[in-house]
């Protein structure tokens, strides 16, 4: 089939439309998503082609939407909420820790929760206070609930084609950075990306850099301006992590670097440390080294610049752990 | 009588909200006719005063939305149509009252003493705006609904320290539609706590239309709910507004904590960022630009006879003067190093944080090409 030219957030409307249309099940609601298709256009048209009651417009309720989904899952639906900007969604986060991350546990396996819940998320969009905000690693805590992050429009699409038909909960997290940042070739029709595998974006020896969302692209920026030898591992699915892929790669390089715009303290990277430590630590010759978000709030948009992990950053990260 | 022949069991009460029809309160009604008695006690002085501070409502957020398609300013969002909601609110609040919005009342804060630099640094994603709207007892909420638990908490604690004093919250009609808004009103009425709820109904939240909202006819009647007074007021009269929330204050001080629902209309897009062509006609639009708040208020001072006194464009001159001024002081606001993100997050910089910091500080001076890809924005 032939392949499409689609940015990020193109391809989260071309997976919408076609998993929506291989499945009457598929509902999408959300503030905002309907008449006017998005406050970033992820929803546009969607309206138009599948009516007013498979795609609708929320009052703006958090909890309601997040707790909607659940209930609509368990009776058999397929619904994709989106939560507008991922600064709301601790509004919604009691309703994916105590109620979708433990449906399928409280009851045995009897009722299920289906569901994704879409979010576009983290700085540099030039935003209001809690628009920018990257919090995976809490979301990742929970048992139960999977979370995916994408960093290109194939996998965006892919991705979120698998996030639909999974028969568990997805937080499906979106890079709004790099929403409309760079296009890429996306098939046509469908397809899916498997959730819960990582994927090597090049190979390298020197060393294993890990990322995933936006910061895929600025590590690559900064492994090319840096020349080195670099694997890049691009996680994609935050939980349930594909532990095989990253603890691979740091045994075959010895040394790795980690990164996050999420803040340092509690954020995954530390996550990831550990799992190096559990599986490779006689492999290391070096320390694992983070580079993330400073541990203080997101700034405002005059400021976030400082907070968001750049090349430069991500190269000293590099420098560090292959002189150590 | 057995059981078996009893014909249609008897009737439940239903409480349905046709039941409960909301008035709608107004002083100056839109054809501009006014029943003198009901005028509020204002002097002459403080009529024009209104006018002079709609006009600020107005022109500010017109110089702000130009700044912004310049690329000087950040997301904004115009305050335009809601002029008497804001300036009737905000003239009804005493010096020491507190106030936290959601950032489309702004001239209400200038009345309690904000300062328009304040403003525009505010709207530049400059974090020390929020300092100094704090020290005249204003915040603005971007979390919708969020704050509104905190009214009730403010308030509570100024009946628990027996201050003399309201807390207002200024919201949207969207805002009510979340769970934080519920739980904040109930909670105020349980405390009796001296707390105003303003609502600024100006039925669009983003996309979505009030009656998409909710299904409740007014927001008003949701008071009832709370077991709170409350009232559906044209927010498009603004001594109607002013005089309702006068009274609320009232209430508010004597323990009864108020829901006020001022019905007006978003003649603007929700922010710079919105395009509201994509979903609502722009007849509706024209309709309520008909329905224009200053336009009505000018009538009104007319037939007072204070009209001839008002020299608009002066006002308008002096208020572009102000905004000058208070941008060339907004331009000039003292840059900040990077240090400045890690202060305030705790009262003292916890030895990790000073560890990044210390990290970040090193980097900064070892690699200046760091700056290559920092943009302190907007630029003035």
């Amino acid at each position: 089939m032939a392949d499409n030219n689609l940015t990020i957030v193109e391809a989260v409307n071309d997976a919408l439309h076609v998993g929506m249309g291989a499945d009457d099940r598929v509902v999408v609601f959300g503030e905002d998503v309907a008449e006017s298709g998005g406050v970033f256009r992820a929803t546009d048209d969607l309206k138009n082609t599948f009516g007013a009651d498979r795609v609708v417009d929320t009052p703006i309720s958090e909890i309601g939407i997040a707790g909607a989904a659940v209930g609509l899952g368990v009776f058999g639906l397929r619904p994709v909420a989106e939560i507008q900007f991922s600064g709301f969604l601790p509004i919604a986060f009691d309703q994916l820790v105590s109620q979708a991350a433990r449906m399928r546990w409280r009851t045995r396996g009897e009722w299920t929760a289906p569901l994704v819940v879409r979010t576009p998320y983290g700085a540099g969009v030039r935003a209001l206070e809690h628009h920018e905000e990257s919090m995976e690693g809490a979301y990742a805590h929970v048992a139960g609930l999977k979370v995916v992050i994408p960093s290109t429009p194939h996998d965006t699409k892919g991705l979120l084609l698998s996030a639909i038909r999974d028969p568990d909960p997805v937080l499906f997290m979106e890079p709004k950075h790099v929403y409309r940042s760079f296009r890429g070739e996306v098939p046509e029709g469908d397809y899916t990306v498997p959730i819960g595998e990582a994927a090597v974006r090049r190979e390298g020896e020197a060393l294993t850099v890990v990322a995933w969302g936006s910061m895929v692209e600025k590590a690559e920026t900064a492994i090319e301006e840096l020349g080195v030898d670099a694997e890049l591992v691009d996680l994609r699915t935050i939980s349930p992590m594909d532990t095989r892929t990253v603890v691979e790669s740091v045994k075959k390089t010895g040394r790795a670097v980690v990164v996050h715009e999420a803040h340092r303290t509690g954020g995954w990277g530390g996550e990831i440390v550990a799992t190096i430590n559990d599986e490779a630590l006689m492999y290391l010759e070096a320390p694992v080294e983070r580079v993330t978000g400073f541990d203080v709030p997101v700034p405002l948009l005059s400021m976030e610049d400082y907070y968001l992990p750049n090349p430069v950053r991500i190269a000293a990260g590099i420098e560090r752990v292959l002189k150590y | 009588m057995t059981r078996t022949d009893g014909g249609a069991p008897a009737p439940v009460p239903w409480l349905t909200q046709e039941d409960y029809p909301v008035e709608t309160y107004r002083i100056v009604d839109p054809d501009g006719s006014y029943d003198p008695a009901a005028v509020p006690d204002l002097s002459d002085d403080q009529l024009v005063d209104l006018y002079r501070w709609m006009r600020v409502e107005q022109r500010f957020a017109e110089r702000m939305v130009n700044l912004q398609r310049r690329g000087e300013m950040g997301t904004i969002g115009s305050g335009r149509g809601h002029e008497a909601s804001i300036v009737g609110s905000g003239y009804a609040l005493e010096d020491d009252d507190w106030l936290l919005g959601m950032g489309r009342e702004i001239t209400a804060m200038f009345i309690q003493g904000v300062r328009m630099r304040d403003m525009i640094l505010y709207w530049r994603g400059i974090e020390d705006a929020s300092k100094y709207l704090a020290q005249h007892n204003c915040m603005i909420g971007i979390s919708i609904g969020g704050h509104l638990p905190v009214v009730t908490g403010v308030a509570w604690g100024m009946d628990l320290t027996d201050t003399d004093a309201v807390t207002m919250a200024h919201f949207g009609d969207g805002a009510t539609s979340t769970g934080a808004s519920h739980e904040g009103m109930n909670f105020a009425g349980v405390l009796d706590a001296p707390a105003i709820f303003y609502c600024q109904n100006n039925q669009w939240a983003i996309s979505v239309p009030f009656e998409k909202q909710t299904n409740a006819r007014t927001l008003a009647q949701r008071a009832l709910g709370y077991g709170l007074p409350g009232v559906r007021v044209d927010g498009n009269d603004v001594l109607a507004v002013y005089e309702a929330v006068r009274q609320a204050r009232e209430r508010a001080r004597s323990g009864q904590p108020v829901l006020v629902e001022a019905l007006t209309y978003r003649v603007d897009a929700h922010t710079t960022s919105d395009d509201p062509s994509s979903y609502r006609e722009d007849e509706e639009v024209e309709e309520w630009r008909e329905l224009d708040p200053i336009e009505r208020y000018r009538g009104f001072l007319e037939a007072e006879g204070l009209w001839s006194d008002v020299d608009d464009d002066a006002i308008v001159d002096e208020i572009d003067a102000e905004f000058d001024a208070a941008l060339e002081e907004a331009n000039a606001f003292e840059h900040r190093e990077a240090g400045a993100l890690f202060e305030y997050v705790y009262e003292e910089l916890p030895p990790r944080l000073a560890e990044q910091l210390d990290d970040l500080e090193t980097l900064l001076e070892e690699r200046p090409e760091f700056y290559d890809h920092v943009e302190q924005r907007p630029k003035g």
